[in-house]
């Protein structure tokens, strides 16, 4: 919501471009079948629209809007999602816009109790976390879907039936000058949480909802604090509360504050309540100049997901296949792996290098991760709004030993970025017995150190082997894969725990397929072929 | 544990829960709770004592 006198998408800081319907020559060739259609060009949908194109696939991206998303929405972008956003070459607006950040304080009844650290390290090409408002993060994503030949964007256009036909499906659309029809091979749902296909396919969210209601503002305002998350349990201005504080760019401020049991959401989100609310979390804060109210929004956290990801022909990603609480800052990053994972796994089956067995490690791997992201979130929800007496004791009581016992405020640490390793998925091998410690297959492969790159910057497009021996890698010199030779003395063989016979296969997406303390080239392509579902005479 | 130094931390216990609020006894007592838990270290042995202080509540 937006100040009175104010339109939907009338910023203080951003212009919403105006997106119009498909117009001229494009509309003969609107009902041409598609290897892939994408409902909704919202973050996640743009995301799985550029990974789809670099592995050289066309689509079709259908948005029912006229511009982006109102309101400045999911704000903190992950380390694993710029690694995201580099493989699909959309980084560089982001790197340039958004504000990096690692530490964030706590306090309770206005004295800090702790101060973390996130995870970081010279090793990390990028930082653990990024700020940034929604409208740029689809503005910029929207540049790069908008160059893209491969991709082809219908706004104002609204996908009002999804019927299975054949080997595919025919979509119905309508926009502002027609209701037509095409077919599609495959059917990417990236139409959010109210998603329409989840409800024309006839498929429904399971899970929780939570007690706690939130109202979230942005305010522009020069105030004077490091890019550092604050969070003010029980504060003078909301007594019993929890308030959550963010730097954005533009000197715009994110002011996350908990309404009490009773308190009426009707009145919470009235402009004049809205107003006096930051008011007086600003007071609490000690700033004292000027400030204007840019967007508010009313939430309440909720860990739902769909069973499965997968529908025939068709499958979900991002909010139309679950919603989490968005202080775990994972609605936004989780969604974009989903269109990651998919966007390579599709590709690869389009272009005929991978069977579409490939495809049935979509749902383990993403709603694996989801179901991570519950559980972590249901712990911090459960610290941020607590669900019974039994809990609100211990969080008070967890806070109020912190005055004087650090180790106490540790309970207060949200951890946010535990990042998540695939297990029980086809598309991931056992691990070798043979290491002692180092990164699993499943995981994301750390990042780390090489000469004045990064050990990300040299892994391909497809499928990379990682090894630290030349002439072993020069056996795959005709295989398609990347070779990636590391030095075995090097940091990055040491936080890989390898020796000179050792090696890594690394999936496009950064995640680790397979690993040998000793490898054999026999061994890597029996594997590569059983996590890729490789095709026969094909790679 | 001597059963004299018992005794002393059974008074002290009684004499400081009659000097907090009523409101707060709860939370003075899940604040000792914590730190005589952070103090053992030893987790398994913690939570027997949870479950064990959970016995003949309601005798
Ligand atoms: C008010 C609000 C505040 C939020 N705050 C945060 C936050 O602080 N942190 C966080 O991590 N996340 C937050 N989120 C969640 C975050 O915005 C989402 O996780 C993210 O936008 C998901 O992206 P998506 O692309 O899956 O869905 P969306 O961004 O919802 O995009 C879906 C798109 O599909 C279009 N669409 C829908 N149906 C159709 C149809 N039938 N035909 C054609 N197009 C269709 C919609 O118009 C929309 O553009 C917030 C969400 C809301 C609504």
């Amino acid at each position: 919501m937006r100040p009175a006198g104010r339109a939907e998408t009338d910023s203080l800081y951003f212009d919403y471009p105006f997106f119009n319907p498909p117009t001229g020559k494009v509309r003969l060739e609107l009902t041409i079948p598609t290897p892939v259609a994408i409902v909704g060009a919202g973050p996640i949908g743009m995301v799985a629209a550029l990974t789809l194109a670099k592995e050289g696939v066309r689509s079709v991206l259908l948005d029912n809007k006229s511009t982006f998303n109102d309101g400045s929405r999911a704000i903190c972008v992950s380390r694993s999602s710029f690694s995201i956003l580099e493989r699909i070459s959309a980084i560089a607006p982001f790197l340039e816009k958004s504000l990096g950040w690692t530490t964030g304080r706590t306090f309770y009844r206005g004295q800090k109790i702790l101060e973390f650290q996130m995870p970081d390290s010279p090793n990390a090409k990028y930082r653990p976390m990024y700020n940034l408002q929604q409208q740029y993060i689809e503005q910029f994503l929207w540049e790069a879907v908008a160059e893209n030949e491969l991709i082809e964007t219908r706004w104002q256009s609204e996908v009002t039936a999804v019927e299975d036909e054949g080997e595919g499906a025919l979509l119905t659309v309508t926009d502002p000058i027609e209701t037509y029809q095409f077919k599609a091979r495959w059917i990417l749902a990236a139409d959010g949480a109210r998603s329409s296909v989840r409800q024309m396919r006839g498929l429904r969210l399971r899970g929780d909802n939570y007690e706690g209601r939130y109202v979230i503002a942005d305010v522009q305002m020069d105030h004077d604090y490091p890019t550092i998350r604050r969070a003010l349990f029980d504060p003078d201005c909301r007594r019993g509360g929890t308030i959550l504080i963010h730097k954005q760019p533009d000197n715009i401020w994110r002011i996350d504050y908990q309404l009490r049991d009773g308190e009426s959401e009707v009145e919470a989100i009235k402009e004049e309540t809205v107003r006096s609310s930051v008011a007086a979390v600003l007071e609490e804060i000690g700033y004292t100049g000027e400030w204007e109210l840019e967007w508010w929004s009313v939430y309440s956290a909720n860990t739902l997901a769909l069973d499965d990801y997968r529908d025939g022909c068709t499958f979900f990603i991002g909010d139309s296949a679950h919603i989490v609480p968005i202080f775990g800052v994972r609605g936004l990053n989780n969604g974009l792996a989903d269109a990651e994972n998919i966007g390579w796994k599709l590709g690869w089956v389009l272009n005929g290098r991978a069977n579409e067995a490939l495809l049935d490690s979509y749902t383990p791997e993403r709603r694996g991760a989801t179901l991570d992201v519950f559980a972590n979130a249901s712990k911090s929800a459960s610290f941020m709004t607590p669900p019974s007496p039994g809990w609100l004791l211990m969080r008070d009581a967890a806070l109020n030993l912190a005055l004087s016992h650090p180790f106490a405020g540790q309970l207060a640490n949200p951890r946010q970025m535990t990042p998540y390793t695939y297990s029980e998925s086809p598309a991931i091998l056992d691990d070798d017995p043979g290491f002692e410690c180092g990164p699993v297959p499943g995981a994301a492969l750390p990042d780390a150190r090489v000469g004045d790159l990064f050990l990300s910057d040299q892994m391909g497009c497809g499928f990379t082997l990682i090894s630290f021996d030349q002439d072993f890698a020069n056996q795959f010199d005709e295989t398609g894969l990347t070779l990636c030779v590391l030095d075995v003395s090097s940091v990055a063989a040491d936080i890989l725990n390898a020796k000179t016979e050792s090696a890594y296969l690394i999936r496009p997406d950064g995640h680790i397929a397979a690993r040998w303390k000793a490898a054999s080239k026999v061994e890597v392509m029996r594997s590569l072929s059983v996590v890729a579902q490789v095709r026969k005479g094909k790679n | 544990m001597k059963s004299t130094d018992l005794e002393l931390v059974y008074e002290d216990l009684a004499m400081a829960l009659d000097a907090v609020e009523a409101e707060k006894r709860e939370l003075f007592l899940a604040k000792l709770a914590l730190l005589l838990a952070h103090e053992i270290g030893d987790v398994s042995l913690v939570r027997r004592h949870i479950s064990d202080a959970c016995d003949n509540l309601d005798v």
